[in-house]
């Protein structure tokens, strides 16, 4: 073996190592796992949004021949309720029903027909309730509690600066998020099993093992051992994985009926099984000097979590942090609530709760260049953070952080040509069924900077651990097996990992053994920290199983004990070898194993962090990275029809240990980003989501999504595993404002709603059923989400306003 | 069921040989499927089931994805007769007498072999949970067009949702499969070097450094 470094290593395209059984359909997903004597199980879910709940009459059902268990929450042995941050979500509804979608029973039966008749003939009495759905009235001195923990699940108020302190120049504005949903491709499915030892195993799609784990193991009422979770294949999830779905259902129906059982949503229990991403309704007020310096902002978020708890605490924390963008602003004030309705209850997805402020602070800061008269790329420039400055929460920016650089960067970026009079086809808005007449189409070009904070944040002692083992195959050839809880969803965990421990060991052949929790836990598959936290375990795993394997070597040798000590350190692994630099001494790792094999734990923390205080100081992020996109946009000015005509994206990304990988996940993040701009929105009407399918819930085509024009910008992170930064989030942010501005700068119109929707570029006439999003939070002197009065005259839909 | 081989084809898109003779439904509720290549009985299956349901819940089938079940993403896509079709919108006793071709029935030659390896090596595969469907519909649009320009390549993949990637490798990989096969147009020069870079066989699957 001629080079030193092994192949595969960390910073190549090394390609997924479950690639080829996924292109040739062998691949196991969770909802294709079957096992003989298996039990189909379905869910049945309230159709009301708030409801009184009577009697379950299951007896019908539990007479129907093939039908073998059904449960509802009377068999709940241990805790009734659960949830990601605080367990408040009851495992079936009881008593009261607060969203419409709850489920309220679920049947185990010998095929999917029998449990479908099964859920029809169980008898439920629901004496409905009027459903509190607006989230800025469900906070009101007169408002009903929709829950015995109440209707705010979190409030901020960040102080930072001096109040009152105003530069001359003002935009003030309010804006309008919709629902947007994961939408991952595989609905979620699990397999589970009863034990002997009283116990239950489970096949299942998560993003956290662990977490389901001490979920499933207090609502089943036995110790977390008994609970064991291996991972299924999962098809996607983008937050919409985190919370439990059906896991405690599925093991209450294995337990009842004593055999394996198969429980998997179809689409529309997808959609209603899942938390969404939250609908935000936010008020901005931005000052500047004359000159384009920001003095002051202002920010009231209102989130609406829906029934239960989910993540909207920290989602929030998210929002209003970031509630101000990666600009240095002397004074802020940035509020905001996470409340209780009886809509769908929402949680995590990509981004976060940063995508809803950075296209609320986008807009300002596009407004604040119009009113200044200058160029919105010249003012986010002169106002970009730098490391070193201190940000609204009093935490000091580490480095790096290059704003400045990648607005520079992504404005640098070559426009395309422009739209010409006889372009046809996909060309156009619209495409081909709906294609624009030529000479109507108007282009618009639009930029986005954003900063995402990266792992856990707020004190918590965030943590991964990853065990390694070094040994022979069976023909002698080393190989290593790393074993982590670490869920892939998609984003090459698995080929990162074994990039990782090709590099610390010098072995060519890594095998992954499957995530489950008979290893400790990998934390969450979210907050761009799998790369960082997992990587960093696996990382620091393979480091203790190299300096073993160095130091049995150097006794071997008789070699004293500092040649395999830092700084002094002479003996290293180079591919397939053990070489010792002055004592010229080259022993193969096959050989130096022949006396056994050598394994290793590692537990990767990050950096501590600090929880907020009252007026909402601290030290709450570990770092962040930055994103910076440019839109270019075509818009039929007759029928409100939109094309993405090119996306450039300069991004913030640390050390690159797998260009191929880093690029998926920046156009894949770009790509959401786009759908929420344009089309992504789950839409509820008194509390029930009227599309539930992807016939009416659009997500982006290859037809809609151009091709990226991407720039990263590798500094390394000095805090990280090889410097490296998580990626997949970042963009996912900065792409839906920058194509909001990009057609306001298209069609001229103010447009402080997302989704854009035709009717909102063109004086359509709106269905009078769905909702407009009319009612906003105003006023920097009313207290954040409490009874706040609207201001009459301003329709968000953007149908009257005009620039 | 059972399942006994058929035609033994590899059955890659361009054959449209049907084995429908062979594959006459006895009456009532059983019939018979030609699936990649191996005549299915199906037993038990309700008359309403669509081929997806009766292809992945009755055969076993799991190759094909299922994800809407209303024809609106492409996961579950099949050749019927060599025509692309998805499968969730396809009575399954309509499907007697027709040839279906799953990703798994494609064939380890030929273009949905290229298809498959450049869908690796370009990085189109993330969760991989609209792989297979891609992989048909590539593959049969690589069939009839093999020189299709983007906008041919873009409007015939728009039935295929993809949430993780973005599609920018997914077009990437179709690109390269024509490059590949020398279908892109000469002059070139940008294709014509990633060609050289994916006719190496790369034992590690290393690809260069410089992916973006
Ligand atoms: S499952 Fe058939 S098109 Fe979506
Ligand atoms: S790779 Fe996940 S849906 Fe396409």
């Amino acid at each position: 073996m001629g080079g030193e470094a092994v192949s595969g290593g960390i910073g190549r395209s090394v390609r997924r190592p479950d690639g080829p059984d996924k292109a040739s359909g062998v691949f196991r997903y969770a909802g294709d796992l079957r096992v003989p004597g298996m039990l189909h199980a379905r869910t049945l879910r309230s159709p009301h949004p708030r409801a009184r709940l009577g009697r379950i009459d299951a007896a019908a059902a539990r007479r129907l021949p093939g039908v073998a268990a059904v449960v509802t929450a009377a068999d709940v042995p241990g805790v009734a309720t659960y949830g990601l941050i605080v367990a408040d979500q009851p495992v079936f509804a009881a008593a009261e029903v607060r969203y419409a979608g709850e489920p309220v029973a679920a049947v185990a039966a010998v095929d999917v027909a029998t449990a479908r008749r099964a859920l029809a003939a169980i008898e439920v009495d629901y004496e409905p309730l009027p459903p509190s759905t607006d989230p800025e009235r469900v906070l009101a001195a007169d408002a009903e509690s929709l829950h015995p923990a109440g209707n705010l699940f979190r409030e901020i108020d960040i102080r930072h600066g001096e109040p009152g302190v105003d530069g001359p120049v003002v935009v003030e504005d309010r804006y309008v998020v919709g629902m947007q949903d994961q939408a991952f491709l595989a609905p979620e499915a699990a397999l589970v099993s009863p034990a002997a030892d009283g116990g239950v195993d489970l096949l299942v799609a998560t993003q956290w093992l662990h977490s389901d784990r001490e979920q499933l193991a207090a609502c089943l009422g036995i110790p977390e051992n008994l609970v064991r979770l291996t991972l299924a294949g999962v098809g996607g999830a983008f937050g919409g994985r985190e919370d439990v779905t059906l896991q405690i259902h599925g093991a209450l129906l294995a337990r009842a009926t004593g055999a394996p059982v198969r429980i998997a949503y179809d689409r529309v229990e997808s959609f209603l099984g899942h938390p969404h991403r939250h609908p935000a309704r936010m008020w901005f007020r931005h000052t500047a000097t004359a000159d384009g310096e920001l003095v002051s902002v202002q920010a009231n978020v209102v989130l609406d979590g829906g029934a239960y708890a989910s993540s909207s605490p920290a989602v929030l924390a998210n929002a209003v942090t970031h509630a101000a963008g990666p600009y240095r602003v002397p004074h802020t004030r940035l509020r905001g609530v996470a409340v209780r309705t009886n809509n769908p209850p929402c949680g995590a997805m990509r981004g976060f709760g940063v995508p809803q402020v950075t296209i609320g602070h986008e807009a300002q800061m596009d407004r604040l260049a119009d009113a200044l008269g200058m160029d919105p790329v010249e003012l986010r420039i002169r106002n970009a953070v730098r490391p070193g400055d201190v940000l609204p929460t009093g935490q000091v920016l580490g480095a790096p952080l290059p704003a400045r650089e990648l607005i520079q960067l992504v404005a640098a970026r070559p426009l395309p040509p422009p739209p010409t009079a006889d372009v046809t086809g996909l060309a156009l808005p619209g495409g081909l069924p709906a294609a624009a007449e030529p000479g109507r189409v108007r282009r618009g070009v639009g930029y986005a900077l954003a900063y995402k904070n990266l792992l856990f944040s707020e004190g918590m002692d965030d943590s991964s651990a990853a065990r390694v083992r070094l040994d022979l195959t069976d023909d002698g050839t080393p190989r290593v097996r790393v074993h982590s809880a670490c869920a892939e969803v998609g984003q090459g965990f698995v080929t990162i990992a074994g990039q990782i421990a090709r590099t610390e060991l010098g072995v060519e052949q890594v095998v992954l053994a499957p995530a489950d929790t008979a290893v400790g836990s990998a934390g969450s598959t979210s907050a761009s920290r799998q790369t960082w936290m997992s990587g960093g375990a696996v990382r620091g795993a393979c480091v203790a199983v190299a300096d073993r394997l160095l130091a049995r070597v150097a006794r071997a040798a008789d070699l004293p004990a500092e040649v395999v000590e830092a700084p002094r350190r002479t003996l290293r692994i180079a591919a397939g070898h053990i070489v010792g630099v002055e004592a010229g001494l080259r022993i193969g790792i096959a050989d130096a194993l022949a006396e056994g094999p050598i394994e290793a734990d590692y537990t990767f923390h990050h950096r501590r962090t600090t929880a907020l205080d009252a007026e909402g100081q601290g030290d709450p992020h570990v770092a962040f990275a930055g994103a910076a996109h440019r839109a270019v946009v075509d818009v039929d000015i007759d029928l409100g029809l939109v094309r993405v005509v090119s996306m450039a994206l300069a991004q913030d990304c640390g050390t690159v240990l797998n260009p191929l990988s880093l690029r998926g996940q920046v156009e894949g993040g770009t790509a959401q980003g786009l759908g929420l701009a344009l089309m992504e929105e789950l839409i509820t009407v008194d509390g029930v989501v009227v599309n539930p399918t992807f016939h009416d819930y659009l997500l982006p085509t290859i037809a809609d999504v151009p091709d990226l024009d991407f720039v990263a910008v590798t500094e390394p992170q000095p805090d990280a595993p090889y410097g490296v930064k998580g990626v997949g989030e970042a963009p996912t942010c900065t792409a839906t404002p920058a194509i909001v501005a990009a057609i306001r700068a298209a069609v001229g119109r103010d447009l402080r709603r997302v989704p854009v929707r035709p009717q909102d570029l063109v004086d359509l006439p709106t269905r009078p059923d769905l909702p407009t999003g009319s009612d906003l939070p105003t006023g920097s002197d009313v207290p954040a989400g409490v009874d706040v009065p609207t201001r009459a005259g301003v329709d968000p839909a953007g149908g009257a306003s005009t620039a | 069921m059972t399942a006994v081989p058929a035609d033994g084809l590899d059955a890659g898109a361009e054959g449209a040989d049907r084995a429908g003779g062979a594959a006459g439904a006895d009456g009532g509720e059983s019939y018979r499927l030609n699936v990649d290549g191996f005549l299915r009985t199906v037993n038990g299956a309700s008359i309403g089931d669509s081929l997806l349901t009766v292809l992945r819940d009755t055969l076993g089938v799991t190759a094909v994805k299922d994800a809407c079940e209303q024809g609106r993403c492409g996961a579950c896509s099949v050749l019927l007769d060599g025509r692309l079709a998805a499968s969730c919108t396809v009575l399954a006793a309509d499907a007697d007498g027709t040839r279906v071709v799953t990703v798994a029935g494609l064939g380890g030659a030929g273009l949905a072999r290229a298809v498959r390896a450049m869908f690796l090596a370009e990085g189109a595969v993330q969760c991989g949970f609209c792989t297979p469907g891609f992989v048909v519909a590539v593959t049969d649009l690589l069939t009839r067009h093999p020189d299709a320009d983007e906008e041919e390549i873009r409007e015939a993949l728009a039935g295929n949702i993809c949430r993780c990637t973005g599609y920018g490798r997914i077009l990437a990989a179709v690109r390269a499969v024509q490059a590949e096969r020398g279908a892109l147009r000469s002059g070139d020069a940008h294709s014509s070097g990633e060609t050289q870079r994916h006719g190496e066989t790369q034992r590690h699957s290393d690809g260069g450094p410089d992916g973006w």
